[in-house]
């Protein structure tokens, strides 16, 4: 029946950016608070601490998902990547955040690391034929969507930015999918 | 947050004998809606079965043509189901219509029917609500409710369901297949949740220790028009002010059959059957539509800041009527 749990703790192996972390966690103890606390890796940020914001956005075995709501504990074996991932072992930036640079897609950069590994998401998930809110209900299921501006502000909507960059930001996410 | 046991069972039997065996035991899906509630500290529980891994994960079309999805199918999967986008498009289109990629990712199938009213008198603690806690009064009754209820609230409680996806089953005719210390059981997704009545802290026909392990959708091999549209205060990731799903099928110039149901307008997806009834039959015209969303709306029962839900949700069905039916009145 699962991992070893005693009580209120359970020992978890998480594969984080390519390496794997055993520990032991409170039951109570989301993903977020781990990642940050636990992992020295407080690349993915706080914002309202209820999956109402987007900040705290990583890939979860792939996907985006917020990191504030998962509770480490169910996430035993799973591939995490943080924005801290993303540049892999070499110097040079990944392609998106190069692009975030380039084009200005931030102010204050706090809603940043969430905006990158949600866009990142969101065009794996269009090219894998997911479709949208404003996708056309006509085009065919299971051929890559692709994604203009509407598509991306529509997709990237789960991420606030209270500086308001999102022209930038829609503008950056263009330059890395053409 | 309450300390809490934590359990991962391999199979449907271990889930529910080990929810038996647990006193204030829940089940914990995508937890989009539980893990929040508990960090608000409207629920605390004692132990967390996730079942979010549970072999329940497929959508398959069975052998009489009807498609079962299994509980753990994560909304986003659903979404762009090819067998969901082509027969079902009110289903797809009303999970795209709720929450954001990320939460779609997380939240399973099981989980959106069964998540929270989001009334903020529900998740304050220091606010009165017979749905956390009987008999404490209900806050919004006089208090901000412009988002709630017009129609089928008691006095005790005006909270509406917040599930897209719950609206679009309702319409669809969809079944939730149910499994229990008793066994397996499936009831009408449009009777799954309750009105509120006298014991607002019910949401769902759903018994304690029971799992819903699929949702069932009735065979349509060739699909039938079906849609989904939804109001809300911007134009992404909120809620709905309301929102309507619609099947309509026209054969030889009368409707032949029509599935009809409201959202954010009532503490259950509001299946619509009087209107339903008065278009069987009838040429679809637009004088038949408003003819018979009048005829449903006319149960509504506004407070005193939500009226505007009423003409909100009749432009919404008419719409949506009016769209589904626009080849069969060309």
């Amino acid at each position: 029946m699962g991992s070893h749990s005693h009580g209120h703790h359970s020992d978890v192996t998480l594969r984080v950016n390519g390496k794997p972390r055993t520990l032991t966690v409170d039951h109570r103890r989301v993903l977020l608070d781990v990642l940050r606390d636990d992992l020295d890796l407080p690349g993915a940020k706080k914002g309202c601490d209820h999956g109402q914001c987007g900040a705290c956005t990583v890939l979860v075995d792939g996907r985006r998902v917020n990191s504030c709501l998962l509770l480490a504990v169910c996430l035993d074996g799973c591939d995490i990547t943080t924005v801290e991932g993303l540049a892999g072992d070499g110097e040079e930036p990944h392609p998106l955040q190069r692009a975030f640079l380039e084009r200005d897609g931030f102010q204050c950069g706090y809603c940043t690391p969430g905006q990158i590994c949600s866009a990142l998401g969101a065009v794996a998930e269009a090219e894998a034929g997911h479709p949208s809110h404003v996708t056309d209900p006509a085009l065919p299921s299971g051929r890559p969507v692709p994604l203009d501006r509407d598509e991306i502000r529509e997709r990237l909507s789960g991420n606030l930015c209270r500086c308001g960059a999102y022209p930038r930001i829609v503008e950056a996410v263009e330059d890395v999918i053409r | 947050m309450k300390p809490f046991a934590y359990v991962r069972p391999g199979s449907v039997e271990e889930a529910t004998d080990a929810y038996a065996s647990r006193p204030g035991a829940r089940y914990l899906g995508g937890g989009t809606n539980l893990v929040d509630l508990m960090k608000l500290g409207v629920e605390r529980p004692a132990a967390l079965i996730d079942v979010s891994r549970l072999p329940l994960d497929a959508v398959e079309e069975l052998p009489d043509g009807s498609v079962r999805v299994g509980a753990t199918v994560r909304n986003s999967d659903l979404a762009a189901h090819p067998l969901v986008r082509d027969r079902y498009p009110a289903l797809s289109q009303a999970l795209l219509a709720g929450a954001s990629g990320q939460l779609r990712n997380a939240a399973t199938t099981g989980g959106n029917l069964l998540q929270r009213t989001r009334c903020p008198y529900f998740q304050d603690l220091s606010k009165p609500c017979n749905k956390r806690e009987p008999g404490s009064g209900c806050g919004a009754l006089e208090g901000v409710h412009r988002d709630h209820a017009v129609l089928g609230h008691s006095d005790h409680c005006v909270a509406t369901h917040p599930s897209d996806m719950a609206v679009a089953l309702a319409a669809l005719d969809a079944r939730v297949e149910l499994h229990g210390p008793e066994g397996t059981r499936s009831v009408p997704a449009a009777g799954f949740h309750r009105l509120p009545g006298d014991h607002p802290e019910r949401d769902t026909e759903i018994e304690p220790g029971e799992l819903i392990t699929a949702v069932v959708l009735p065979a349509r091999p060739a699909g039938l028009p079906s849609a989904y549209r939804k109001a809300r205060d911007r134009a992404s990731y909120a809620f709905a002010l309301a929102s309507v799903a619609a099947v309509v099928e026209v054969t030889d110039g009368v409707v032949a059959y029509a599935g009809l149901a409201f959202g954010g307008v009532a503490h259950r997806p509001w299946r619509a059957r009087r209107a339903e009834e008065a278009l069987l039959g009838a040429a679809p015209t637009v004088a038949a539509f408003e003819h018979a969303v009048d005829l449903e709306l006319t149960a509504a029962r506004p407070l005193r800041d939500n009226a505007y839900k009423v003409p909100l949700a009749r432009g919404l069905a008419l719409d949506v009527l009016a769209r589904l039916t626009a080849s069969a009145r060309a």
